[in-house]
């Protein structure tokens, strides 16, 4: 048994997930420290408000509000199908970005292609008649055409950058103010804009107005109240596929190889220029599929004048998939996470005069740990080889480089 | 033709000093990815000093005087302040990626985040609602420079000089021109640039020659963080009437940009900084340019969508980016941790 747990210890995999949660362990503290310190310098916050915000962030998600003017705390169905719903789009952007960063890739054009996916997935939900195309179907359409939208739009940057060696990051910035600004204009004047309901024409109609939602495939009854629906098994089934593609098919290593070393992939046959084409087309496609999945929802409104601001939901998936170091599987977790913190924001703003803004920073401080993900693992490396000097007396054999792939995978135990 | 020449320089002034604080961090071998969490911080402190200051009252009897040198020298003060929080702030990305060798993607998009949170926190609980504006008046009344200074009346004219660079303008513009020069010649022109540069193209070779790469990249960074920090603040007094909101509308990304498109050289930089700024101009202003002065509004006659005029920057960038990259060179090391044992 102990040979066991020595060996998954040993796993590159279980050190990355144990440097993600060390990471999360500091992220959150530091930010208990912040409403400490904010709390005590505030008279309107003072002893008892902190003892609050610290209970809110780390158990916000199963708050159930106030009683007697203290926090009540237990299972919360609304809040835990919220954080699935809301965990749906930021699985995809960040399974798009973790693509492009194991193809060597920065997709820093994620909210690009968000907002072309949301637009096309819009027109084709609301434009095609639903007297004369079954529901379903115009549902599979909108997906698939948001997707095909977001990935035309991912392949702009691939393409400048294979052909004319233009820097995928600046590309990826100008096309994401090029979407912003034309889906404004698509917008803008159209019939799509929501002018049954009054000063709602900043908005476009939800897609329940056409008949078309996501099947809620019986999450509802799970999580009553909240928003869930069958989206959040698309996005893990989507993860898995993504999962297999990169680590289990030739096409997944030829990309790998790309990213790993441009000319030496050139060098043993492979297509560089197309491949770095296509995953940023895969990338592209799945940021698509996260617009889709959000705005086909039913109960989600699309503000369509949003040539000033780029969604935020695009430029989360960056750090959802630097804290699943790029792995598929463990982006799942970590957009989950993501939603999760979302969630305790929104509790905070509610019931104490703290406000959402705090998880912001909890995200950020975790980020820039998982920055430091090398030395932490380095130092979990040596803390285990002086133990096993000091017990034995003899020094292990270093880990053998070759763990390196087997790491990749082992991220998935998590 | 004086509005687009002031409204230019207003748009890519910002930007102009934003690129070359990327080109400092990335030509020390550090990629800064984090100048628009740098501006937005910047930004931040810039206003909240404003805002502080003017509470104390230190300079109301200046303004109630109408002692406009004493308002120029608040000014300098806060984008100083500005600058010197911009350089604290991006010691944490130096740690990361020095100290701690740490991905720099990573570090400075967590610095990205970071910024707009902390502010936003701060201000939701310093102001109570989202945006944080100065104590009293507007940044017209207290910064900008007005012909009536220098003893002009309201319908005398100061000539096509005057009335296009100092009436209606502010100081801050001048100040980063100037600053744009002397570190674009700091960094080509003396020993501390040449060192640096070398760290950014090949570390170990600068250091067998005695060069010590940690400082050079700290310096070259703190620079950076400097200058974006002051940035930051200059684009909240010149185009968001000195408030703060935890926002720059992406102007640090877009700054990224212009120094990829300048190639990482100050004169290009300065270039495509003024042509990003003149097409900003257009798509903000454009159904009021008067172009030749015949009370003709030729842009807003052709009859195209305002949209268009929106996304021009951004495909003009990306046009001229197609013509231009094949010869684009990014400085050799950046953004590779260095390691004295490597070779």
């Amino acid at each position: 048994m102990k040979e066991k747990l020595g060996k998954l210890w040993g796993k590159e995999g279980t050190k990355s997930v144990l440097a993600s949660l060390i990471s999360i362990l500091i992220g959150m503290a530091v930010g208990a420290i912040i409403i400490v310190v904010v709390g005590l310098n505030n008279p309107n916050l003072g002893p008892s408000g902190v003892m609050d915000g610290i209970r809110l962030v780390f158990g916000g998600l199963f708050s159930t509000g106030r009683e007697a003017g203290e926090l009540t705390f237990g299972f919360n169905p609304t809040n835990m199908g919220d954080m699935l719903f809301r965990a749906t789009p930021l699985i995809l952007t960040g399974l798009s970005v973790a693509v492009a960063f194991k193809t060597g890739l920065f997709n820093i054009g994620a909210p690009g292609q968000y907002l072309m996916g949301t637009a096309v997935s819009l027109m084709l939900a609301l434009g095609i008649p639903s007297e004369a195309v079954p529901t379903w179907l115009i549902w599979i359409i909108a997906f698939l055409g948001g997707m095909l939208a977001g990935a035309l739009w991912g392949c702009i940057p691939g393409l400048v950058k294979a052909m004319l060696n233009i820097n995928e990051v600046l590309a990826c910035i100008m096309t994401n103010w090029i979407a912003a600004n034309l889906v404004t204009w698509i917008f803008d004047g159209s019939d799509f804009r929501n002018l049954v309901e009054n000063t709602k024409s900043g908005y476009i109609y939800k897609t329940s107005f056409n008949g078309v939602a996501t099947a809620k495939l019986g999450l509802d009854k799970i999580f009553p109240g909240s928003q869930v629906n069958g989206g959040i098994l698309i996005a893990i089934v989507i993860a898995i596929l993504v999962y297999i593609l990169m680590n289990k098919t030739t096409l997944g290593y030829e990309l790998k190889a790309c990213g790993a070393n441009r000319h030496a992939a050139r060098y043993a046959g492979i297509a560089d220029k197309r491949n770095i084409v296509l995953s940023m087309a895969i990338a592209g496609a799945l940021s698509g599929a996260a617009a889709a999945l959000y705005y086909l929802a039913g109960n989600t409104e699309f503000y369509w004048s949003t040539y000033q601001t780029l969604p935020a939901t695009g430029f989360n998936g960056i750090p959802v998939a630097l804290l699943a170091a790029s792995n598929p599987i463990a982006v799942i977790f970590t957009g989950c996470f993501m939603s999760m913190l979302d969630i305790v924001g929104l509790q905070l703003t509610n019931l104490t005069a703290y406000n959402e803004y705090i998880t912001d920073v909890i995200i950020a401080i975790i980020v820039y740990l998982s920055a430091f993900s090398l030395v932490i693992k380095m130092l979990l490396t040596h803390r285990r080889k002086h133990k096993a000097a000091a017990a034995a007396g003899e020094t292990p054999p270093a880990q053998p480089p070759s763990d390196q792939g087997q790491g990749e995978k082992g991220g998935g135990e998590a | 033709m004086t509005f687009l020449i002031q409204q230019t320089l207003i748009y890519a002034v910002p930007l102009m000093i934003v690129a070359l604080a990327g080109v400092f961090a990335e030509r020390s071998g550090i990629i800064n990815l984090a100048l628009e969490g740098i501006m937005i911080f910047g930004a931040f402190i810039g206003v909240l000093f404003v805002n502080l200051v003017q509470q104390a009252g230190t300079f109301d009897a200046a303004k109630a005087a109408g002692d406009w040198v004493a308002l120029q020298g608040f000014e300098l003060l806060a984008m100083l302040a500005a600058a010197v929080m911009g350089a604290v702030f991006s010691l944490l990305l130096s740690f990361a990626s020095v100290n701690l060798k740490a991905d720099q993607t990573i570090g400075g998009t967590a610095l990205n985040l970071l910024a707009p949170a902390l502010v936003l926190f701060f201000i939701r609980i310093i102001a109570n609602q989202n945006t944080l504006q100065m104590a009293t008046g507007d940044s017209a009344s207290w910064f900008m420079i007005k012909k009536s200074f220098f003893g002009y009346g309201r319908t005398e004219d100061m000539g096509f000089f005057g009335s296009t660079f100092i009436d209606k303008t502010y100081l801050a513009t001048y100040i980063c021109i100037l600053l744009f020069l002397v570190l674009s010649i700091l960094l080509y022109k003396t020993r501390f640039g040449l060192r640096l540069r070398s760290c950014g193209e090949n570390p170990q070779a600068a250091d067998s020659l005695g060069i010590n790469v940690y400082v050079m990249r700290y310096a070259g960074t703190t620079i950076s963080g400097a200058l974006a920090g002051m940035g930051g603040f200059v684009y909240a007094l010149t185009t968001a009437n000195c408030a703060a909101n935890g926002d720059v509308a992406g102007f640090g990304f877009l700054a990224l940009a212009v120094m990829i498109f300048g190639n990482w050289k100050p004169l290009n930089i300065a270039g495509a900084a003024l042509l990003f700024g003149l097409f900003k101009c257009i798509a903000a202003s454009y159904s009021s340019i008067d172009i030749n002065g015949d009370g003709v509004y030729l842009l807003n006659e052709l009859g195209i969508s305002a949209h268009f005029y929106r996304m021009l920057p951004y495909l003009v960038t990306l046009v001229v980016l197609a013509f231009t990259s094949k010869k684009s060179r990014a400085p050799k090391a950046e953004g590779i941790p260095y390691d004295k044992g490597k070779r």
